[in-house]
């Protein structure tokens, strides 16, 4: 457990909390990426506005922190160590079945689990635990392919 | 008024994203290699996050309306469905192959690194999908 960063996730967590909250308060909307960004794929949409800001503001947010942070380095977006090829399979089939499966689970860990867990929702409870299990499962299954 | 709300809500989660390194796919891998070297840190993300949501949304729903708009537009299903769990379960498996979900996917399009913005692309094309067969 050496790389165990339970402070940092702390704040962060607590930040990613405020944030919901600024966005229910003010205009009754839930916090769920993978619905803000599904909403701007609707041609009938009239709200596409927030929706914008709110995905420039994650954008800025996180290049901001990752600009003036110190502990950047460490950014590991192949943790397999899969070669360049199997890489960019995983990274396009990682994505189609994400946000497949966001679309078609009405939400993704921000939405079920940081949103609706904070509702007490049973959907999104169910939700949780059956994604945790399926990623488990899947980490499970490619580390015993690879070796890694 | 209203889009200051929408842009700083963006900024806190983004920001929170970052110093929590859940923009790390590694961070993510790490949390669901229980049987590896295993990092429970999503977890503290995550309750840190609940813990504050549980609080505050249980005050603010007793309001009879945000602040800025008129309603609260909350999801209406409250029952349990297949669709639900099927979606969960190939969300989960697409999560665990990048170590990416939908939030730090689009944080990271400023790092303008080549196989993130393709999980992007591939991520806005599996919603479109998505969305039409829901």
């Amino acid at each position: 457990m050496e790389n165990f960063t339970p402070l940092s996730a702390t704040i962060g967590g607590v930040l990613i909390g405020l944030a919901a909250t600024m966005l229910l308060l003010t205009q009754g909307r839930i916090a769920g990426i993978s619905n803000i960004v599904g909403g701007l794929l609707e041609t009938n949409e009239d709200d596409r506005l927030w929706r914008i800001l709110f995905i420039v503001g994650l954008i800025v947010g996180s290049s901001t922190y990752v600009f003036f942070g110190e502990n950047t380095s460490n950014i590991n977006i192949n943790p397999f160590q899969l070669n360049d090829k199997n890489h960019m399979f995983f990274m396009i089939l990682g994505g189609l079945l994400v946000g497949f499966g966001s679309q078609i689970g009405s939400g993704c860990t921000s939405g079920h689990g940081v949103c609706g867990l904070g509702r007490f929702s049973m959907r999104s409870l169910t939700a949780t635990i059956t994604f945790m299990v399926t990623a488990g499962i899947t980490v499970f299954v490619v580390r015993s392919l690879t070796g890694a | 008024m209203l889009n200051v709300f929408s842009l700083t809500s963006g900024l806190l989660f983004g920001f929170g994203l970052a110093v929590s390194s859940m923009i790390n796919p590694a961070k993510i891998v790490g949390f669901l290699d229980i049987t590896g070297n295993w990092d429970p840190s999503l977890a503290f993300v995550m309750g840190g996050a609940v813990f504050v949501t549980a609080l505050t949304f249980r005050l603010i729903l007793k309001r009879p309306k945000p602040i800025f708009t008129d309603i609260f537009e909350l999801p209406s299903k409250v029952s349990l469905d297949g669709k639900l769990i099927t979606g969960a379960a190939i969300f989960g498996i697409g999560w665990a192959m990048s170590g990416l979900c939908p939030g730090p996917a689009i944080s990271s399009i400023g790092f303008l690194d080549e196989k993130l913005l393709i999980f992007v692309c591939t991520l806005l094309i599996g919603s479109f999908i998505g969305k039409k067969w829901r």
